[in-house]
């Protein structure tokens, strides 16, 4: 058990630490790393505690995809060096002021929530979620998923794919002028749609455009 | 004292995992030219060592001798860290393949998605390399290369759904043993064909080695680097590559099981047909490189989204739907 807790401790401190520091680094692309490692500790964390499906899963959904795009993000919009003269300089910011409602609401709400919460130790004996030595973690959050919760999948589901779209209606945008290649045309062109043969007259020449 | 006799086993175990693995990527590199040169009718290398087997130690000692130039102006830590990842990255992921029934570290019961997580972690490698050298060029690659692996990452997981389906399970050696019957290549032809070429672009070999197109890009992400970093990215590509013909091998042709269940095949341990297998994948890697052309960016992202992601969906269909109607899932 002593390891088991060392590692625990170990990947919690660097969870919190790495937290903290997408916080505090002043370059963005750094912020976004230290945030790829504390995913990482944290999917650690879900596989310590047994629930390995999870663990993966976080890693495949947030480091591998998620991740990946914020970093994009972030590169490609070149806001690396982040200006800190909103907090050092005497100019004005509009940002400030919703910031620190927004801030504070959230921290009433967790209030309220942390005030009226109660350890339940029955939470483990929950009626779908009962721990069965015999099947997987996968096998058992499978089982939940499809039978009890499948219209809340679904509809979750539903939800991402309407973003999804919305996002493409919300980028696209026709652009004139653009060459696109039209594969099937090009693969069913035949000899005779492209090559005429002609017979010249001697000394005249031929009129291509014709 | 329990803790340091596992400890110790553990690592007795890694490294005799280890230390084959990096021979034989170096190996691995030198078959790779060999088949290069073979088809285009020159010899390759064959001056170091009996055939040449020794070119790729004659190459490391070069690279560990050169200097490591670190560019000014980049972004040292990260500029460091980024062939450290790809390397750590490719090698950690053989800790869950199986040689055989009884060789391998560890047996998980998420074995594949373990894989299959690593791999999509090893973008991050690429990306840093590419953001830390503060160069257009390696830049530009990284760029590239991150979003050629994350499309093809998209079509590997699907096929890996479709066998998945097959086999009921996420373990590694129950995908092996679903398939003592029959292979899964042969019901599901199409997609080891897919699960192929996605390999290909996966690790940016040719015909999709757009993030390090020479006549483009210079060298793509690894335009800064030198000397001993250089060849960890080198080393980690090999590795990666290595680790998808295993996953081939294991996904479609059987793993460690022989290929006919008759006397004089049957006696032969797994590890060798498993390491004949990873090796006639590797052949067919080889051979892609010296004849096919290289694709052009907006084919590659097109043969990724508009050709095999709905390709390999329609076939996750057709499978579940044949397994259904005959009955034969898997519990």
């Amino acid at each position: 058990m002593i390891a088991h807790a060392l590692f625990f401790y170990f990947f919690s401190i660097i969870a919190i630490i790495s937290a903290i520091f997408v916080i505090v680094s002043r370059n963005t692309v750094h912020a976004v790393f230290f945030l790829i490692l504390d995913f990482i500790s944290i999917s650690c964390l879900f596989i310590m505690i047994g629930a390995e499906f999870l663990g993966m899963m976080m890693l495949i959904v947030y480091v591998g995809a998620v991740a990946v795009l914020f970093l994009f993000v972030v590169m490609l919009m070149n806001v690396t060096e982040q200006k800190l003269s909103w907090f050092r300089g005497s100019k004005k910011s509009g940002h400030i002021p919703i910031g620190l409602i927004v801030g504070s609401v959230i921290l009433l709400e967790l209030i309220v929530i942390v005030g009226g919460w109660k350890y339940r130790n029955t939470f483990a004996e929950t009626k779908f979620l009962s721990f069965d030595p015999n099947f997987t973690n996968t096998h058992l959050i499978g089982n939940v998923l499809y039978t009890e919760y499948i219209h809340l999948f679904q509809i979750s589901g539903i939800i991402l794919l309407c973003s999804m779209v919305g996002a493409i209606v919300l980028t696209y945008r026709k652009r004139e002028g653009a060459k696109k290649q039209k594969y099937f045309e090009q693969v069913s062109r035949e000899r005779e749609d492209s090559v005429k043969l002609i017979d010249a007259e001697f000394d005249k020449g031929v009129k291509i455009d014709d | 004292m329990n803790y340091i006799v596992t400890f110790y086993n553990e690592t007795y175990k890694i490294l005799l995992l280890l230390i084959p693995i990096l021979v034989s990527v170096a190996m691995i590199v030198w078959f790779d030219r060999r088949v290069w040169g073979f088809v285009q009718r020159r010899k390759g290398p064959n001056v170091v060592g009996p055939f040449g087997l020794l070119q790729t130690a004659a190459d490391a000692l070069k690279y560990i001798f050169k200097e490591i130039i670190i560019p000014a102006s980049s972004n040292k830590i990260v500029f460091i860290l980024a062939p450290i990842v790809t390397m750590t990255l490719a090698l950690s992921a053989w800790a869950v393949i199986p040689f055989s029934d009884e060789m391998f570290i560890s047996d998980i019961n998420v074995g594949i998605l373990y894989i299959f997580a690593i791999s999509s972690l090893g973008v991050y490698g690429i990306i840093m390399g590419g953001w830390a050298s503060n160069s257009k060029y390696p830049f530009l690659g990284a760029i590239r290369s991150a979003a050629q692996m994350v499309s093809y990452e998209v079509s590997i997981g699907i096929i890996i759904i479709n066998v998945l389906l097959c086999v009921g399970s996420l373990n590694l050696r129950d995908i092996v043993l679903a398939q003592e019957k029959l292979w899964f290549v042969v019901p599901l032809f199409p997609m080891f064909v897919i699960y192929f070429i996605s390999a290909l672009a996966e690790t940016n070999r040719p015909p999709f080695d757009l993030p390090e197109a020479e006549a483009e890009l210079v060298a793509g992400y690894q335009t800064e680097y030198s000397g001993m970093m250089y060849a960890m990215f080198w080393l980690g590509e090999y590795a990666n590559i290595l680790l998808l013909c295993a996953l081939g091998s294991i996904l479609f042709l059987g793993g460690w099981l022989s290929p006919v269940d008759i006397y004089p095949f049957n006696i032969i341990p797994g590890v060798f047909w498993m390491i004949f297998k990873i090796l006639l994948l590797f052949f067919m890697f080889a051979i892609v490189k010296a004849i096919v052309p290289r694709y052009r960016y907006d084919q590659l992202m097109r043969l990724g989204w508009k050709v095999f992601l709905p390709f390999s969906l329609l076939y996750v269909i057709l499978t579940a739907s044949f397994l259904v109607y005959f009955d034969l899932l898997p519990n």
